[in-house]
């Protein structure tokens, strides 16, 4: 069920392509914006790159997050779901797993390419590359919760970054501290370790917090 | 059986706590002698709710919709077996339409060829009716009576006349 429910919305977002560029045309553009505003002076963009492309990751899965239970909400699915046999906070992980694949995988893959605006070394793109790959589904995940709180407020959008945002600073600061470190001669080992332990506690806790949330919110 | 009432004296509020969507203020919904919230997901394989949202998916197809909502609600159907129901149901020919050009008694017909899929034991149906034509309502008054005649149950609202042949038929009258 877990598979199908991935499958559906993965379906869904392929029929609906428009949201999914939307997404990644945000994070291009807002990474690229700050070389243009700063200026071309190579060690100010090479110590600020880290903290810019995450600022603008968890931007961009924050501009997606209201859709993820709000259209299943509005036609009645999200209700088929709470009544579903199999256990709700399996759904949510699959649904936060399309989200990741639909939102997050692309940001993974396009931060090298924009790396190099900010004359990052290939290994400081290297593991900004791999702390965005266990950073963006914690994103995901998290964001999750949010969306379920705010589920038919209106004005969530706001709502949302406000509960969210700050529940992401952890990840903001390992995530970004990772490539500081590797570019120090520090090694990124111990920032990625942390992050795939944030990747697992919210693997676990999240989806169960999320099923929480929607029960709450649909009574 | 059939409840029945003016509008807003609490039709589908009393079917969602039935479904156990909402939470009684007193006392306790049980299935089986056992409280619903304590059954959990047994319940919910016992029981198949269709409520006024249609959950049908604008952007996916009729089948494709028929599909995914009955392995949500935890019966696998392979596409022949959906494209027999769809046939039945009268959209033979528009399987593979996505929902949004359906019109409003298509994607009804839609959501209830669920019914036709499904093999649970209860069905809470808020006006299911709407929207169909006349054809339908004869149609969806056939399958009904097969389900209980096989000795399922069913709590449905209903404005409608509708004369469902059964051996014991409740009426309960909401004011």
């Amino acid at each position: 069920m877990f598979v199908r429910i991935t499958q559906r919305d993965l379906l869904l977002a392929m029929r609906r392509r428009s949201d999914v560029l939307t997404t990644l045309f945000f994070f291009v553009i807002v990474v690229s914006l700050f070389p243009l505003g700063v200026g071309p002076e190579m060690s100010m963009l090479r110590t600020m790159a880290p903290g810019v492309v995450w600022v603008a990751a968890l931007l961009a899965s924050m501009l997606s997050l209201g859709r993820m239970f709000s259209s299943d909400h509005v036609d009645g699915t999200l209700e088929q779901m709470l009544l579903s046999p199999q256990s709700l906070s399996l759904l949510v992980l699959g649904k936060a797993l399309a989200h990741w694949l639909v939102t997050g995988v692309p940001l993974v893959l396009m931060a090298p390419v924009l790396g190099i605006q900010y004359d990052l070394s290939a290994d400081s793109l290297l593991v900004l590359t791999a702390s965005l790959l266990l950073g963006t589904p914690v994103l995901s995940l998290i964001g999750a919760i949010g969306a379920a709180l705010t589920l038919g407020l209106r004005g969530g959008g706001v709502l949302v970054s406000l509960l969210v945002l700050p529940l992401y600073i952890p990840v903001l600061i390992f995530g970004a501290g990772a490539v500081e470190a590797s570019a120090a001669g520090l090694g990124a080992a111990a920032h990625l370790s942390l992050l795939g332990a944030f990747l697992l506690a919210s693997m676990v806790l999240a989806p169960w917090t999320t099923a929480v949330s929607l029960r709450i919110s649909m009574e | 059986m059939q409840v029945g009432g003016p509008n807003g004296s609490g039709k589908t509020s009393l079917l969602r706590m039935l479904c156990g969507l909402a939470a009684p203020a007193h006392g306790e919904i049980r299935w089986g002698g056992s409280e619903i919230r304590s059954l959990g997901g047994a319940y919910f394989s016992d029981m198949t709710y269709l409520g006024h949202l249609s959950g049908v998916k604008d952007d996916l197809t009729a089948l494709e919709n028929l599909r995914i909502s009955s392995a949500l609600a935890g019966t696998e159907v392979d596409a022949g077996k959906a494209q027999d129901a769809l046939q039945l149901m009268g959209l033979g020919g528009r399987e593979l339409l996505p929902a949004k050009v359906l019109s409003q008694g298509q994607r009804r017909r839609v959501n209830l060829a669920r019914l036709l899929v499904c093999d649970t034991v209860l069905w809470i149906l808020d006006e299911p009716l709407t929207a169909l034509d006349a054809a339908a309502v004869k149609l969806m008054q056939g399958v009904m009576e097969r389900h209980l005649v096989k000795g399922g149950m069913i709590v449905m609202t209903t404005h409608q006349e509708i004369e469902i042949a059964a051996a014991t038929i409740q009426r309960l009258q909401l004011s």
